[in-house]
């Protein structure tokens, strides 16, 4: 038998070997955003509920870099985010929130129950806001420069070991 | 044992529905274009967005809120007169290519455009010399 002929089958194995190491592997599915390095979109929404201030693209601009957070009063791991949102506030960190598909009164009760580290926190009722970022999901945290330009997504909620890197991430882009 | 598995599956179908809020749908996520032929155009370019939530749906397929919240900027920004392929692209923009499920030729996706070529060709080539072989010496060996 000539070896030509064992390529099919040799491809085959080598196939389904390959099936077989991916089924090993551990999935990412999560969707990073395209727009990092590019201008943060024009947005101007209003506040999420009383006693707090909207947030616009204009709050970004000038003085220190800025966190902006995508959460919901109901997406659980944004509770368990609540605390080192607290920690980035305490090291100094202007926080800029937008509340996702929220009301005002499940808002001011998470804040009530999770504090409040915002300095304003804009209402999206239809999560235009996650389109124009390149958002798949809540929550979701970018840090943007402070001429306004998007510089880091950091998907999923920030726990612990996050702190100092988003701090990091914060001082480098000054 | 079929209930224990009935319970579990109960808790797999419980746990998401309480991460997901109460605000109705926006506007024109079930609500079609009062235009037949914008809702037409559309559909069609819904049926070829991905949800970002439930990855292998489409949006048009998907009851997801953000799938539904997409399909209110599909159909407003039709209904603003913008066309379908603006609409993809302004998403791609911002999501990469994983957002559409039309693949375009790009840095990364051109060996799924080329590589039927290339076989194609290849069994050209085998199939020509083949022949080519019978026709000179007739021995069948390669049957």
């Amino acid at each position: 038998m000539r070896l030509v002929y064992a390529i099919p089958l040799a491809l085959f194995f080598f196939i389904l070997g390959l099936g077989g190491f991916m089924l090993t592997q551990s999935k990412d599915d999560t969707i990073p955003s395209a727009m990092i390095s590019k201008p943060l979109p024009e947005f101007d929404l209003p506040p999420a509920t009383d006693g707090v201030e909207g947030a616009s693209q204009a709050d970004f601009i000038g003085g220190e870099p800025r966190l902006l957070n995508i959460w919901a009063s109901w997406c659980l791991p944004c509770i368990a985010e609540a605390p080192q949102l607290e920690a980035l506030k305490e090291a100094g960190v202007e926080i800029i929130g937008v509340a996702i598909r929220d009301k005002p009164d499940d808002v001011a009760q998470f804040l009530d129950l999770h504090g409040n580290p915002y300095t304003r926190i804009g209402s999206d009722e239809i999560s235009a806001i996650q389109f124009e970022l390149g958002s798949s999901g809540v929550p979701e945290t970018y840090v943007i420069d402070a001429a306004g330009n998007i510089r880091y997504q950091h998907i999923g909620d920030i726990r612990a070991e996050h702190v100092p890197q988003l701090l990091q991430i914060l001082e480098d882009v000054r | 044992m079929i209930r224990w598995l009935a319970m579990l599956a109960l808790f797999a179908i419980a746990l998401p529905a309480t991460a997901q809020d109460n605000l109705p749908p926006a506007p024109y996520a079930y609500t079609q274009l009062e235009d037949p032929a914008q809702e037409a155009r559309a559909v069609e370019l819904m049926a070829t967005l991905r949800c970002l939530t439930c990855q292998s749906q489409s949006i048009a397929d998907s009851d997801a809120p953000l799938a539904g919240d997409m399909r209110h900027q599909v159909r407003s920004r039709i209904a603003a007169g913008e066309e379908p392929e603006a609409i993809r692209a302004w998403l791609i923009d911002r999501y990469g290519d994983y957002v559409s499920y039309s693949p375009e030729v790009s840095a990364t996706t051109w060996p799924l455009f080329a590589v039927p070529g290339v076989l194609l060709l290849i069994a050209l080539l085998v199939l020509l010399s083949r022949l080519g072989k019978r026709r000179g010496d007739d021995d069948g060996g390669s049957a």
